[in-house]
């Protein structure tokens, strides 16, 4: 009796299982399935043109940490397209861990510069944020500054940062171990970190807030947030932040670029819509969509000759630092343990 | 009700106690059905094993010389502080409102609640905003002290230690709140009376007999909330605290050592559970159950003049800053944005998948839970505690860690199934589970089994095992006992921890944004969306829908709680006893 009841439940398991596979392949054909890091508010926009464009039905994960495990853990069998995240390091890490794949595109190879792409065309990014000096409009003279001059003593107390763990911050310590070795950029932490007016913490907009509140005079930031924060997309209190500092484009000491983190994006090695994923990778380097990361997201488009955002084109030249990325990913750990030792994040 | 002193009631529920229902033989059924619980609840676990092994090990060296030290640290005056703030508050707090009247006290009852609706994550924004020096209160008093600049005022740091373990306690406290008031309710007003006639004054009253008396139910609740705020990294990341959880974040996120994040992540459960195990421990033989046959509450005293405003302004404070700074906050702030934008067109959509979640996830681990707890009574095993305090590690946990360790066996599972499919039939069945709703629901479940198992047990513990001796003895089955008897006799208990794990499942972010399917959107995932690219007015609305969704759950569970004057008489007829609308005895 108990047998017979198994049997049958087992024969409809089996049923919805056939029902559920078949249908999942029947609808499969048309679509390109992405995981990714970035916000649903810029990305979904562009998705959204790319079906209108293509017919090609585009499915997103929205999604934080993770993906790298999630694209492993799910092997052969996963739904996965295309990854598209900003931390570039994370980008690096799954090529090493065989979780994407070469993508061979004449439109993607013309489109992103060399320096930009992953080894064999594992990655491509889509756009550029610069990591740049606010400073408050009041009270910092308008003069150009390198990223080691915020370690000066003549700053104690002045310089606000977020966290010297997130990436963003890991990948400019990372590329000055890159030039000028790891005792030095040691060095550069304790003196930073001695400059500190608060704790190491927030995100880049509380620096141009805390700016305003008088809580510091210069910090660290990416340049699109002064694009989100001016632009009062994100309500009329981030505007004023925005409006009380001046955008600095620094350098490296003897250098002459301003480092920048990418977005970028990858194939997933399994992807069942490969050719889907080619696609829609080149739609997003194509002048349009690098439109949308310009004046959706404030970034700097990697298309050569797409348009920036007035907002950000008011920030002067972008000259980038010419240093690989793959050497950035070479020091992410190490720079990571030396936030560590020099007590970075220390609660003050 | 004179000599009514606490040994011999304690006594007389140890004999209880020591008795345990013995398995009629057909009980194999029940047995099995928790074990196999237990290994769908350690399955993640598994995951993080299986990454932790992987591990060379390398990322212990920085570890140990410049992260722990502080990390822990900083980890322990953190959930200290939670626990002392919590403490103090809950169990202030719920004296207050059982033993008094006061102006307010109906209301506080069930607002003293309110704080559960609101995230962690979202409490810390909103202070950040609100209590900054260019935000409405400091720019307040610098208009009223008629100082120009921000600098010139001193204001404490929301950005420290002692604001997050103040944001923390402020939301958190209703985990020890709910059940120490449970307990209170339930204690003999015959302890306290003797106490009183014997000498002693409120204070007294208070602090030797209703506190010590409270201790199991003390201990649950802070065992909950410290583990909120252990596993919590909204808050503390974003204030700037670096705990151990934010250690393992960093090493798996910036280090990229998803092995190493699980070894750390398995040292501090183990930590975890030691700690549990000890306090357990501790008070092994000594039973606290406080009711006894002859239970009567204890008639609330009138409190007037200064005594009650104090008691009104004690429990005020609580609901003040928990709840109604950041709920106002947050209304505010999507008043301003639906004038100028309306509400999201999906809106609805972000309820109806929020709700649906939280709706199935909660009747799966309510079910889990039951079939847990239950199999555990009708079964001798002198295992059977330990295994509901294992069934509960997934509380132990941060979201994102237990869901990366799902991950693992999940899709493992996954694959199997497809590789076999494909070998025997020619069919590819792909991963079902994985990227479905029912990993969330899984992952969920996992999660807040602790809740819902621990709620259900305790609530089970207080029925008299005479009954079910009674009721087998007239050759009824287990699950008929369970379906006539029990479950009417705990619905309370039961009630209070359905209510506790839909709150928590709509509050649940990190889980739900690795494990979510395609085109899935939560009010969580929209918030964090929005945060995250500073659109925060957007994300405030999904916010309040949080609150507000959260606020219906845990005022229904006011409403059960007011309902058990009534079903306290009821089951008075057939137990003698009482039913604790209590949670997990972790």
């Amino acid at each position: 009796m108990l047998k017979r009841r198994g049997a049958a439940l087992g024969r409809a398991v089996l049923f919805a299982a056939i029902a559920f596979a078949a249908g999942s392949t029947l609808a499969a054909e048309d679509e390109v399935n992405v995981y990714t890091t970035r916000e649903p508010g810029l990305i979904q926009p562009l998705l959204d043109v790319f079906t209108k464009e293509t017919g090609i039905k585009a499915n997103a994960v929205f999604t934080e940490s993770g993906i790298a495990e999630r694209l492993a853990a799910e092997g052969e069998n996963s739904p996965a397209d295309v990854i598209m995240v900003v931390d570039y390091g994370m980008l690096e890490d799954m090529v090493e861990r065989g979780l994407t794949q070469p993508v061979h595109s004449d439109v993607l190879d013309a489109a992103v510069p060399e320096n930009l792409r992953g080894p064999d065309g594992q990655w491509y990014a889509m756009s550029m944020r610069a990591r740049v000096i606010y400073a408050s409009k009041e009270r910092v003279p308008d003069e150009p500054m390198t990223y080691e001059d915020l370690a000066d003593p003549k700053w104690k107390g002045r310089v606000c940062i977020r966290s010297g763990q997130h990436p963003y911050n890991n990948a400019l310590f990372a590329a000055m171990i890159a030039k000028d070795g790891a005792e030095k950029t040691e060095q550069y932490l304790t003196a930073l970190r001695d400059n500190l007016a608060r704790t190491a913490g927030g995100g880049d907009r509380d620096v141009a807030r805390d700016i305003l509140a008088d809580i510091c005079d210069v910090g660290l930031g990416n340049s699109y947030y002064v694009g989100l924060m001016r632009s009062g997309s994100g309500g009329p209190d981030q505007e004023q932040w925005g409006d009380a500092i001046r955008v600095i484009f620094p350098t490296f000491a003897d250098h002459v670029g301003t480092h920048v983190n990418i977005s970028g994006a990858a194939i997933a090695a399994h992807a069942p819509h490969r050719d889907n994923a080619v696609k829609l990778l080149e739609f997003l380097v194509s002048p349009e969509a690098q439109a949308v990361y310009a004046s959706g997201n404030y970034e700097y488009p990697v298309l050569a000759g797409a348009k920036l955002d007035p907002i950000v084109a008011a920030f002067g030249d972008l000259k980038v630092d010419s240093l690989p990325l793959h050497q950035i990913y070479e020091h992410r750990r190490e720079a990571s343990e030396l936030v560590d030792k020099v007590g970075f994040d220390q609660q003050m | 009700m004179a000599g009514h002193d606490l040994r011999p009631m304690t006594v007389a529920l140890g004999h209880w106690r020591a008795e345990r229902v013995r398995p009629a033989g057909a009980d194999f059924g029940w047995l099995a059905a928790s074990l196999l619980v237990l290994a769908i609840v350690l399955m993640p676990l598994g995951g993080l094993v299986y990454f932790a092994l992987r591990g060379s090990g390398d990322v212990w060296p920085n570890l140990i010389a410049n992260v722990l030290p502080n990390a822990i640290r900083t980890t322990v005056l953190l959930l200290l502080g939670v626990g002392v703030l919590t403490t103090v508050i809950g169990v202030g707090t719920a004296w207050l409102v059982t033993m008094f009247r006061f102006p307010g006290k109906r209301v506080f009852d069930w607002a003293l609640l309110l704080p559960l609706a609101v995230p962690t994550y979202i409490i810390a924004y909103a202070y950040l905003d609100v209590m900054h020096p260019i935000g409405p209160v400091q720019t307040t008093l610098r208009e009223i002290l008629g100082i120009t600049r921000p600098r010139d005022l001193w204001f404490p740091e929301i950005r420290s230690l002692h604001g997050c373990i103040f944001l923390l306690g402020v939301v958190l406290y209703p985990y020890v709140y709910l059940p120490v008031r449970a307990l209170f309710l339930m204690q003999s007003a015959a302890t306290l009376e003797v106490a009183r006639t014997l000498g002693a004054n409120r204070l007294r009253v208070f602090l030797r007999v209703a506190v010590p008396l409270a201790r199991p139910a003390i201990a649950v609740g802070v065992s909950l909330a410290l583990m909120e705020a252990l596993n919590d990294i909204g808050a503390s990341e974003f204030l700037g605290i670096r705990t151990l959880t934010v250690a393992v974040y960093t090493t798996w996120v910036v280090r990229l050592s998803v092995e190493g994040a699980a070894q750390i992540a398995l040292v501090m459960l183990a930590v975890v559970f030691a700690l549990v195990l000890t306090e357990r421990w501790a008070r092994r033989r000594r039973v606290f159950s406080a009711a006894s046959r002859r239970h009567h509450a204890a008639v609330p005293q009138p409190l007037s003049g200064f005594a009650a405003f104090g008691a009104t302004l004690a429990c005020f404070l609580p609901v003040f800053f928990g709840f109604l700074i950041p709920s106002s906050y947050l209304v505010g702030s999507s008043w301003r944005r639906i004038k100028v934008a309306g509400l999201p067109s999906a809106l609805p959509t972000w309820i109806e998948n929020s709700v649906t979640l939280a709706a199935v996830a909660t009747l799966v681990a309510i079910l889990v839970g039951l079939v847990l707890a239950y199999s555990l009574r009708i079964s001798k095993s002198p295992a059977a505690p330990a295994v509901v305090r294992l069934a509960s590690i997934g509380y132990a946990v941060p979201g994102t860690v237990l869901a990366v360790g799902l991950l693992v066996p999940l899709a493992a599972l996954d694959n199997s199934v497809d590789a076999f499919m494909r070998a025997t039939f020619g069919i590819a069945t792909g991963l079902i589970l994985t990227g479905s709703g029912a990993a969330l629901i899984l992952a969920y479940v996992i999660r807040f089994l602790a809740i819902s198992a621990g709620g259900i047990e305790s609530g089970l513990a207080k029925v008299s095992p005479h009954l079910d001796m009674a009721a087998r003895s007239l050759g009824s089955r287990p699950a008929k006992i369970l379906a006539t008897i029990h479950l009417p006799l705990i619905s309370p208990a039961i009630a209070a921890a359905a209510m506790l794990v839909f709150v928590d499942v709509m509050k649940e972010l990190p889980a739900t944004l690795l494990l979510q399917p395609f085109n899935f959107t939560t009010l969580a995932t929209a918030l964090y969306g929005e945060a995250k690219r500073g659109t925060y007015e957007d994300g405030s609305i999904a916010a309040l829908a949080i609150v507000a969704v959260g606020l219906i759950p845990v005022i229904v569970l006011a409403r059960v709680n007011a309902g058990m004057g009534l079903s306290r008489r009821r089951k008075q007829i057939v137990t003698g006893d009482a039913v604790e609308t209590g949670m997990a005895p972790l």
